[in-house]
């Protein structure tokens, strides 16, 4: 059980925004943070790897305490065991992937977890490569094994898989759930893309101006785009195109594009990257067997 | 023509460098990541050196050492240090004058590493200084190869500072910029010709590597 009440007033670019958290996260679930940027999600995030200092509030995980300013207690992030994958993966470039992993297992390298571990993200056989000459999908899985190195109880993901294509994120989003679940951790991610959340995460905390606005389930998520409808998918517009006295609309969902018909009113107040619900109402989807 | 001016200037330039090299890391360090108050304080008095005449800094240094008064005659005659017209004091001299030129691509190369880095490493349980040594300098080697030859270079080619507080005494402050010079006042053009040709060439060629290495052409040209 994580139990967070903290308070820290940040100046941001742009203004500063005022942290008020105050949530608890259950041992073993998978929480992801939701919110437009700017509303302290990474802060969050940093407070409770003991990156950054709250004003006020204690922060405690399990029976122990992480952060209490009342009694100054301020746990060193080096003895916090907390895994963290960082949006820009901050892989050390100096060091091959073995070795990134075991600068990690401090001095008494343990040699077999940095096997297994770089064996259960599928990083066989690039130990010996350096940083920057893997893809981005490889950097992220270093990142993702290196996280876990420390054998620690809570996972903090900062949007771990924005920089990559849709295939490979199919893929990591499989890796992250399987070592949330193996490793038994506590995880929190941070992510913006519905489907991703949808599927992976038990809880999802809505956060708005530096607060936790609403908490839900994953499912909850969609709920108040709710309609009667059999078929729908969550998508991103792409393009608008004009067609006669119609539009098409080109929704992007998952890795696919759907092209959707449709009026002048009612693509009114639609932009390009909104979100979208594409949704049949009236008639059944017809299944084809393929292959 | 000696050859003592030339190796006591390589002997002054390298124990220069070293004690540069073993203060500014600390010093740049800190003016990285800090965020005291002292800070723009602290970055000024470094960046002194750059603009401020080397008489300046001899003249005061020349006030401040000289056995007349009581801190200098404290140092020598409680620690027996001479910093007066004697190697030590021009290193001493040297080091002040050279800082910056150390101090600010160090500093410059922390603060332009990722500060996850750093977060990374300490979240995997490693101390800030086994980071400094493990991960930060390892990946900051161009300014630290920078850092290291702009003040072994600058140190060579230091002049008023060295005469003031240094003098001109053979073997023992009379590094080559000051033979040069001294030379040129004997009207034995000649030999300040070889001593001026050979400072030429040997810093031509040391900044020649900096850019070399930094530039990553040898590494082409190797592969």
């Amino acid at each position: 059980m994580i139990s967070c009440t903290a308070q820290k007033d940040l100046n941001a670019s742009g203004g500063g925004i005022q942290l008020r958290l105050n949530f608890e996260i259950p041992k073993g679930t998978l929480v992801t943070l939701y919110g437009q940027s700017g509303a302290g999600k990474t802060s969050t995030l940093r407070m409770l790897a003991g990156l950054m200092t709250p004003d006020a509030g204690i922060i405690r995980v399990g029976d122990k305490i992480w952060f209490d300013a009342a009694q100054k207690i301020n746990v060193k992030p080096q003895q916090r065991r907390i895994g963290f994958v960082f949006q820009d993966y901050a892989l050390f470039p100096n060091m091959t992937v073995q070795q990134n992993l075991e600068y990690g297992s401090g001095r008494r390298a343990d040699r077999q977890l940095v096997h297994t571990l770089i064996e259960m993200v599928g990083l066989r056989g690039l130990e010996k490569r350096l940083p920057s000459t893997l893809s981005g999908g490889q950097q992220q899985r270093v990142a993702l094994a290196r996280a876990l190195v420390q054998k620690p109880e809570i996972l903090l993901l900062d949007e771990p898989l924005s920089a990559l294509d849709s295939a490979i994120r199919a893929k990591l989003q499989e890796d992250i759930l399987r070592v949330h679940r193996e490793f038994g951790l506590t995880t929190i991610l941070i992510s913006h893309d519905l489907g991703e959340i949808y599927r992976l995460s038990d809880r999802v905390m809505h956060m708005e101006a530096g607060r936790v606005v609403k908490e839900t389930a994953a499912d909850a998520l969609f709920s108040d785009r709710q309609i009667s409808g059999k078929f729908k998918f969550t998508g991103e517009v792409v393009r608008i195109e004009a067609a006669d006295i119609l539009f098409i609309v080109h929704v992007r969902i998952q890795n696919q594009v759907v092209k959707v018909i449709s009026r002048a009113s009612e693509i009114e107040g639609l932009a390009l990257g909104d979100t979208v619900l594409v949704a049949s109402k009236a008639f059944n989807p017809v299944l084809y067997k393929l292959g | 023509m000696s050859w003592d001016p030339l190796l006591l200037t390589l002997k002054l330039a390298l124990v220069t460098t070293v004690i540069l090299f073993l203060l500014a890391i600390p010093l740049a360090y800190w003016l990285a990541y800090s965020r005291a108050r002292l800070k723009p304080i602290v970055e000024t008095l470094v960046s002194m050196p750059l603009v401020l005449p080397p008489t300046v800094l001899g003249f005061y240094f020349l006030v401040a050492f000289s056995p007349r008064n009581a801190f200098g005659g404290f140092l020598e005659s409680q620690l027996g240090l001479e910093l007066i017209f004697s190697f030590p004091g021009l290193v001493l001299a040297s080091v002040l004058y050279s800082l910056p030129f150390m101090v600010h691509p160090i500093q410059a190369g922390l603060s332009s590493l990722s500060p996850s880095l750093r977060e990374a490493s300490y979240l995997m349980g490693n101390s800030r200084f086994r980071t400094l040594r493990r991960i930060l300098l390892p990946n900051i080697r161009p300014a630290l190869l920078t850092g290291i030859v702009l003040s072994f270079a600058h140190t060579v080619g230091e002049f008023g500072v060295v005469l003031m507080i240094g003098g001109n005494i053979p073997g023992r402050t009379r590094v080559a910029s000051i033979a040069i010079y001294d030379e040129v006042e004997a009207l034995n053009y000649g030999a300040a010709n070889v001593y001026s040709a050979i400072l030429f060439i040997a810093t031509f060629l040391i900044l020649l590597l900096v850019y070399l290495v930094n530039g990553g052409y040898l590494k082409r040209f190797w592969r």
